[in-house]
């Protein structure tokens, strides 16, 4: 390699941001300050250092959380404590949205202006926000603000979510560990207020960094355990003046969004996420039974909720006897593609590779989706179980979670969680006493629709763009780092809780014969009471739209969020399960129900849609990256026409759609232009 | 005259290429037997010395029973496959990925480029005057080679040649996403600022002319450059021991560009700076 670092140097806040996370350099080959005497001698770095590349993410969150972006000193010192080439660290840097390599201001503002945020007056907020804060970009008091894709807050549509850089307190540090991967067990240290019983007081303003999570309506006792940093130096000397923090504000005002740029501290506080689940609280629900019933900061609460009843059942049937359950309950991925979970574990299991990896897939961007949140902010502990009981079927030691990094609170409160499951033996070297090592990992997306792609999720925890890898071979064969890896949707994850502790038999029962179990709908748009849905499979879209409250002039449904397709509002009867909406001719993909009236209209609609794929086109193959821009323009051209006018570049549309379904690499491409057909054949567009 | 390996024997396995029954060895690809049996299919990303990358799609085939269709470089063929490189849904995504390519870049020295769009009628101009392009104008920062960025069609070929695959420089990557990702140096910066080390490997696998030789930038803007004109003329470097091959492409009695056989078991088409670039003594004649 042919590492070349340049002449600039890293800021002191800079270096101890990169530090926080990878510990101080120990010699000037790693770009540390003084060279000594053995630096003379030996060559430190190289191939170890180069084992650490998958930290090269964490090290740009590292740097754009405390800076607000990332000068090309930050980068050069990174690209030197990992040896990673600076050319392949800023091909990597500038693939997320979320990184800014210009300077910016330390907050910004992100202000939702997908689907269900735009039927919700997203641009008239755009429009007075532009009056009060400036053009989008612009820098006004030391903030900026930028219209964003969907945030996943539609319950509570128009969202905007707003981050402030600075000096972090010691949890996120700490639980990134680089030792993590290596050893598959968790080297997290025990801070001197942490106990067996975790300290719930600690909820110090001073040591907090998040403060969203204080005295919530569903966290009433502030609870927050602060674990110390994994290195100390480097913090003590910098000036502790700004702290980082963040601001849901939903639905928003441009009085709330100017009042929250100003002091995110002071902001009100989010809802719990309860409120995203109208049916919270009612019997017979399976996987949100616990959302707003528990205390999602206490291991203590969901125990008494039947929290790790499953995985005792699996430490007593064994791997073998996991996969068994799950392959004969049918579950299949909630995800949007519906691959056979016990397949996909089984496949895995079996590869005599080895080390095995689990990744749960929480990088939620699929516009419309919200699920995935409320579980994580809702109930967190569950994940963290039904995770832990997946590794052990699949024999895996170390699981990822791939959290969507627009997703603040579900990271901070996934961190206690994490936390708690340590220390209770619930992770760790002996998982319970059973001999069994497990330890999950959190990895932050950074703004990138396409990293929920799993092979594209993979590139992004190794330290690469987050473009996806052609398959075969299949991540149950070269998955993560190459090796045997069983990636699965957060909403998969938790099925398999109640099918351990109902047994499959009793949990196949539910749903219809192809589709089995509860499914989860994301019901947002112009609907009384939007939020996450839970119906056995086979409920007609009729019933889930009576649930949640339609008006009388509802003009388009859209299903499975924008890669999805739309339905006509007198198409009720069409079975909500995955065989139901292919015979019907469209999508469940990941359970959006997005219903629409004529406020925003269906051209303008598709012009957004279209708009999103073009931006989050990961522009590696050619029919996507091209392609979704000749369908924005294509769409621009004919927003205002109809007929014969526009039968030129519908016909056109049509060739180019074909092409990128056809043609493309990945999911992304292949169903950039679902949308706009279905609108265009079902429900008549441009007729 | 190149020196064969020898290989242990592989087994040969049948597949339905185009309705005739087909026999390759196991592990070839479907461009390998397309081109066994005589089958000319557009490629641009896939390079004889380079791990196929398969971002161009202009090489897809149908694969009875799958739901998209198949980059021939780098799919392997298997028992049993019914393959149709020809059929109503294949020419259509090759035709409309030559528009897609043609309508944002430049395609004006890309090799048999023009043949491709003629033969499968594709029509670049039909996505209108406004169509979005590349936009970019050539980078010229070294007396080496020029970076013409808007010819590059993104097949990732350089940056593998500069990185893992070849050379081990990691000079260049690429940045930024959707339309807007091009191959970057580091923050951008000018080639002499980056680690590149101008062994133009890059330069031998571009398929489209992006990256130049600067003899063959300056010739081709004066309209001095005539291919039919040049000779080829392929020596052994003698700068060391190793013992490359070069290709001198002569024209008038002077060097104008320097390549390497690809099938050279020393050099596999790459060399250094000094076999690529230091040929001016030969031309110092006074």
């Amino acid at each position: 390699m042919d590492l070349h670092f340049g002449d600039s140097e890293p800021t002191d806040e800079e270096r101890a941001a990169v530090d926080s996370l990878l510990g101080p350099a120990t010699s000037a080959w790693e770009g540390a300050a003084d060279r000594s005497d053995v630096d003379l001698r030996w060559a430190r770095g190289g191939r170890e250092a180069r084992e650490r590349r998958d930290l090269l993410l964490p090290g740009l969150h590292a740097v754009n959380d405390r800076v607000g972006w990332i000068s090309e000193g930050a980068l050069a010192y990174l690209c030197r404590r990992l040896t990673v080439p600076p050319a392949e660290a800023y091909g990597v840097a500038t693939f997320y949205a979320m990184f800014a390599l210009k300077p910016r201001p330390a907050k910004v503002l992100h202000v939702c202006t997908d689907l269900a945020c735009a039927g919700n007056g997203s641009a008239k907020l755009c429009a007075d926000l532009e009056e009060r804060m400036g053009a989008a970009g612009s820098v006004s008091d030391g903030v900026t603000w930028q219209s964003s894709p969907c945030l996943g807050l539609c319950e509570r549509a128009p969202a905007a979510l707003l981050l402030q850089a600075g000096t972090p307190s010691g949890t996120a540090a700490a639980q990134r560990d680089p030792r993590l991967r290596n050893t598959g067990a968790p080297a997290l240290p025990v801070g001197p207020n942490e106990t067996d019983e975790p300290v719930r007081a600690a909820a110090d303003a001073e040591v907090t960094p998040i403060r969203a999570d204080l005295g919530t309506a569903d966290a009433p006792n502030g609870a927050v355990v602060t674990p110390p940093r994994a290195h100390t130096n480097g913090s003590s000397a910098e000036p502790a003046l700004r702290r980082q923090a963040f601001a849901v504000i939903a639905p928003a005002t441009v009085d709330t969004l100017v009042d929250a740029a100003t002091a995110p501290e002071d902001a009100p506080e989010e809802p719990s996420a309860a409120m995203a689940v109208p049916q919270a609280g009612q019997d017979g629900l399976l996987l949100l039974q616990r959302v707003g019933v528990v205390d999602p900061f206490s291991i203590d609460d969901y125990r008494s909720h039947g929290g790790y009843n499953a995985l005792r059942t699996a430490f007593d049937i064994g791997p073998a006897g996991v996969i068994r359950e799950v392959t004969d309950s049918g579950l299949l991925g909630r995800g949007g593609a519906a691959f056979p979970t016990g397949r996909k574990w089984q496949a895995t299991a079996s590869q005599p590779d080895r080390p095995h990896y689990l990744v749960c897939n929480a990088d939620e961007s699929e516009p419309g989706t919200f699920k995935d949140r409320v579980i994580m902010e809702g109930d967190p502990f569950a994940l963290i179980e039904a995770m832990t009981i997946a590794g052990y079927a699949t024999g895996a030691h170390v699981g990822y979670l791939y959290l969507r990094g627009e997703y603040p609170r579900a990271l901070h409160r996934l961190e206690n969680a994490l936390t708690q499951a340590r220390l209770r033996g619930f992770l760790g070297d002996d998982v319970l006493g059973q001999g069994y090592a497990f330890d999950i990992e959190i990895r932050r997306g950074a703004g990138a629709y396409i990293c929920g792609e799993e092979t594209a999720l993979f590139n992004s925890i190794e330290g690469f763009r987050g473009e996806p890898r052609s398959k075969p071979p299949f991540p149950a064969e070269k998955g993560l780092f190459g090796k045997p890896t069983a990636a699965n949707n957060v909403e998969t994850l938790i099925n398999v809780l109640p099918i351990l502790t109902m047994g499959a038999e009793a949990y196949a029962a539910i749903g219809t014969e192809n589709s089995t179990g509860p499914k989860l709908f994301c019901v947002s748009g112009n609907v009384e009471r939007p939020g996450i849905y839970e119906l056995p499979f086979g409920a007609t879209l009729g019933e889930l739209l009576d649930l949640a409250g339609t008006p009388t002039d509802i003009k388009a449904i859209l299903l499975g969020g924008a890669a999805g397709g739309f339905v006509r509002p007198d198409e009720r009867d069409i079975p909500l399960t995955f065989e139901g909406t292919r015979a019907a001719g469209t999508t469940l993909g990941s359970g959006v129900v997005l219903v629409m009236d004529d406020t925003v209209g269906l051209p303008r609609t598709l012009l957004r849609i279209a708009e999103f794929f073009r931006d989050e086109s990961c522009g590696q193959c050619v029919p996507c990256r091209v392609g979704t821009v000749r369908q924005e323009e294509a769409l621009h051209r004919i927003k205002d026409r109809t007929g014969a006018a526009a039968s030129d570049d519908v016909a056109l549309l049509r060739e180019v759609g074909q092409t990128m379904r056809d043609a493309s690499i990945c999911g992304l491409g292949q169903t950039a232009w679902n949308a706009v057909e279905s609108a265009i054949d079902r429900l008549g567009a441009f007729k | 005259m190149t020196v064969v390996p020898l290989q242990l024997p592989r087994r040969l396995l049948e597949f339905t290429l185009d309705g005739e029954p087909t026999r390759v060895p196991e592990g070839s690809t479907i461009l390998d037997a397309c081109r066994a049996a005589g089958k000319d299919i557009p490629t641009l990303c896939e390079g004889d010395t380079l791990t196929p990358k398969n971002a161009c799609r202009v090489c897809v085939v149908e694969v009875e029973g799958a739901r998209t269709l198949a980059p021939a470089c780098s799919r392997r063929a298997e028992a049993g496959m019914k393959v149709s490189t020809d059929s109503e849904r294949a020419r259509t995504s090759r035709k409309v990925v030559l528009e897609l390519l043609a309508s944002s870049t430049d395609l004006s020295t890309t090799p048999r480029a023009a043949e491709w769009i003629k033969e499968y009628e594709a029509k670049p101009d039909r996505f209108g005057p406004d169509a979005a392009r590349v936009n970019e104008t050539p980078k010229i920062d070294n007396d080496l080679y020029v970076r013409d960025l808007d010819k590059c069609i993104l097949c990732y070929k350089c940056v593998d040649a500069c990185g893992d695959q070849w050379q081990n420089t990691f000079a260049i990557s690429v940045a930024g996403r959707g339309f807007d990702a091009r191959i970057s140096t580091e923050h951008a910066v000018a080639l002499p600022e980056s680690a590149c080390v101008y062994c133009g490997n890059c330069i031998e696998v571009c398929p489209t002319g992006a990256l130049s030789f600067k003899s063959e930038f300056d010739m081709r803007e004066a309209g001095t450059w005539d291919e039919s004109a040049q000779t080829e003329t392929t020596t052994i470097c003698a700068y060391c021991g190793v013992g490359c091959n070069l290709t001198l492409h002569v024209q008038e009695n002077e060097i104008v560009k320097v390549t390497s056989p690809h099938d050279n078991p020393v050099t596999h088409g790459n060399l250094c700076i000094k076999g690529r670039f230091g040929y001016q003594h030969a031309q110092q004649r006074g």
